[in-house]
């Protein structure tokens, strides 16, 4: 039997999904809705938006009112939705390529506005789906199917992109971590804001495979001995750092533009009234 | 004082009142020549209903927005012009095959690529019905003046509404700048249509389970139902499939929506065509000069017809037959180089002669220049 809170959560119907033995995303998936559990989310007023790659397939396993939208375009549609309806909670979960390389724009942009979505981006280090490109979050020198000799671009450091873009809230866990992912998506969606979280995750089948990363269980224990809790760096450290990385309040997109239509209404009424 | 409902309106400014009394309340868009009073409009106008306005990063972006508050049961809208349509192609596609109603309205400049920003043209009627890659159903209604920017506007979201699907309009430059006289038709009078919901009483909902109608009804999210949605070809529960007969039914599905209903979406504009010797076959503002020709021909004794789609897709095939099979010659003035003059030779068969008369000048195309290819054929 499994745990209440997947029984809830998950489409158990459409298990098994279509992730690879020793894939990340399942785990990852397993904490993302864990956040949902401790939250008491209404499913019928949580939506989980994605966009193409394996980790956007998670919305099809996932029991709430979801989209599997176009390739990095997750957050526009996102934003749409919930401009819509504040009533719903929205929850983004994108890839590396998705979210970075052709969702991009769309991305910095989302910060900007501080709207009140949650994004969590499964960085699995390239395109899982397509198998195994680099993509803009792939470490330089490292192997993918379109970088045979070595990846030569600089890779991002998209908690830093997200900070700087205007998030109001920005973590990073890995799938290693997993109840952290729980903790920062619980967190994330609580906030009021654009919460962003990066979760470096593994995906054996491509990068691992061609980065000599070893079996699964080798690349979690990567993850476990090269990552440092934020509270514990004093920033100098060569590894990922992972826990809250940054928080301020500022004003919110969505309750901003409330209060838009309201003076909007007035301005309205008194030119009736003249 | 006058009736409040006649003013001199803007085309874009018509179109935008259109939306807002279909029941627009969401608009995301990014601003772009000759289309930006639209956006400019809404986002004065929306707030003041309780509407949202939004301008987003790119056309990719205001797509996908308008789809994402569709689907959270706002009826939304975009308006754009070549560039931007082109942008918007994938994810109209998307709206095809997820089913979700929008309005994309397309106020067409001249040429291709950047082409001739503030001049007019004709150029993408081709891709309004095939700008989005593979088999997909197109509705496309075409505006010739103010006031059918604003009706045509507004039909244009009742028909994405009963359809489930994207529906785009298209005008250009020149009508959408022109001042003219517009009534402002009451939502009463307009007839709003509603999309098909899904039962939130009844304990199952099947996505797919549609009538003869082939059109489902809707889940919007925040439904207890907890529809799922993607681009991917699905099976009647909405979940991804590739079993061939469910694949081909899905496809065929999406297409005979509009087939099926191709009586009740055909809406032509007909001058003399019952006894036409000659057919002038127009769309939008190409039209306003057409109908002059063939009135003032008709009127010095001359067997000249005029029909002039205000759908035009689906393309009126019968409507064309029909005429063919009684005048010798179709004259198709359009300001692009005869692509609506393909489609009139695709239904006339060969039973008339179709001649093209193309301006892509980015200026009108005028009734001089239809008048002197007319005139041979009389
Ligand atoms: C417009 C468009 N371009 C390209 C693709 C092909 N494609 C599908 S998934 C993908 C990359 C996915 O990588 P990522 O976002 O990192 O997700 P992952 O599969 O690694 O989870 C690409 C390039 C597409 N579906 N659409
Ligand atoms: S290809 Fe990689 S990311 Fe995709 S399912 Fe397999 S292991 Fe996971
Ligand atoms: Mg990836």
């Amino acid at each position: 039997m499994p745990e209440a809170f997947l029984e809830k959560y998950l489409r158990l119907e459409n298990l098994p999904t279509i992730w690879c033995a020793g894939c990340g995303l399942g785990t990852d998936m397993r904490s993302i809705v864990k956040a949902f559990d401790t939250l008491e989310l209404d499913p019928d007023m949580t939506v989980l938006v994605s966009g193409i790659g394996c980790s956007s397939r998670m919305p099809a396993y996932v029991d709430v009112n979801t989209v599997h939208t176009t390739h990095g375009r997750a957050i526009a549609f996102a934003t749409g939705i919930k401009l819509a309806n504040h009533d719903l909670t929205v929850v983004v979960v994108s890839g590396d390529g998705d979210a970075a390389a052709i969702g991009g724009n769309h991305l910095i942009h989302a910060c900007r506005r501080n709207i009140n979505i949650t994004l969590v981006v499964l960085n699995n280090s390239n395109y899982g789906m397509t198998s195994g490109q680099y993509s803009p979050l792939t470490p330089q020198g490292s192997v993918a199917t379109t970088a045979p000799y070595g990846n030569v671009e600089q890779s991002w450091d998209l908690c830093d992109l997200a900070r700087a873009s205007g998030a109001t809230y920005v973590a990073r866990s890995t799938t290693f971590h997993y109840e952290l992912i729980t903790k920062l998506v619980t967190k994330g969606i609580e906030h009021k804001g654009f919460s962003f979280i990066e979760v470096i995750t593994q995906c054996p089948t491509y990068f691992g495979r061609f980065n000599l990363a070893g079996s699964p269980t080798d690349m979690l224990k990567y993850q476990k001995t090269h990552s440092i809790r934020i509270e514990r760096s004093d920033g100098t450290e060569e590894a990922i750092t992972i826990g809250e990385l940054y928080k301020r309040e500022a004003r919110e997109y969505c309750d901003h533009y409330d209060e838009l239509i309201v003076r909007a209404k007035e301005l309205k009424a008194e030119m009736s009234e003249d | 004082m006058g009736d409040a409902r006649v003013q001199l309106l803007q085309g874009n400014e018509a179109c935008a009142e259109g939306a807002l009394a279909a029941g627009c309340r969401f608009y995301g868009g990014y601003p772009i020549t000759p289309s930006s009073e639209i956006a400019e409009i809404m986002a004065f106008r929306l707030p003041q209903e309780g509407g949202k306005f939004v301008q987003m990063e790119d056309e990719i972006g205001s797509i996908a927005s308008i789809i994402g508050a569709s689907m959270a049961g706002v009826k939304a809208f975009t308006a754009t012009s070549g560039p931007g349509y082109s942008l918007m192609m994938e994810n109209i596609g998307y709206a095809c095959v997820t089913e979700i109603p929008i309005v994309i309205v397309n106020v067409m400049r001249c040429g291709p690529s950047t082409g001739q920003p503030t001049a007019t043209g004709q150029g993408d009627l081709m891709q309004a019905r095939w700008g989005t890659h593979s088999d997909h159903p197109a509705i496309t209604l075409a505006a010739a003046s103010g006031q059918e920017m604003y009706d045509l506007t507004a039909k244009a979201f009742n028909l994405s509404e009963k359809f489930r699907m994207p529906v785009t309009m298209l005008s250009d430059a020149v009508v959408g700048h022109i001042r003219e006289r517009v009534v402002l038709h009451s939502p009463d009078e307009i007839g709003i249509v509603q999309r098909k919901l899904a039962d939130e009483s009844a304990d199952e909902y099947v996505p797919m389970d549609v009538d003869d109608s082939h059109i489902p009804a809707l889940a919007n999210l925040g439904s207890k139902h907890h529809p799922y949605y993607t681009g991917l070809v699905h099976s009647g529960k909405g979940f991804f499939t590739s079993k061939p007969e469910e694949v081909e039914y899905f496809i065929r599905r999406l297409s005979l929506k509009v087939e099926k209903h191709k009586d009740e979406l055909i809406d032509v504009e007909e001058l003399g065509t019952d006894d036409c010797e000659v057919c002038l076959v127009s769309f939008g503002v190409s039209g306003r000069a057409a109908i002059n020709i063939a009135q003032r021909m008709r009127d010095a004794g001359k067997k000249v017809g005029h029909l002039r789609l205000k759908t035009v897709w689906p393309f009126p095939d019968e409507v064309i037959k029909s005429i063919a099979a009684k005048c010798h010659t179709f004259v198709v003035p359009e300001m692009n180089l005869g692509q609506l003059k393909l489609e009139v030779e695709r239904a006339a068969c060969g039973e008339a002669k179709v001649i093209g008369v193309n301006n892509i000048s980015g200026s009108m195309i005028t009734t001089h220049e239809i008048y002197d290819v007319v005139k041979e054929f009389v």
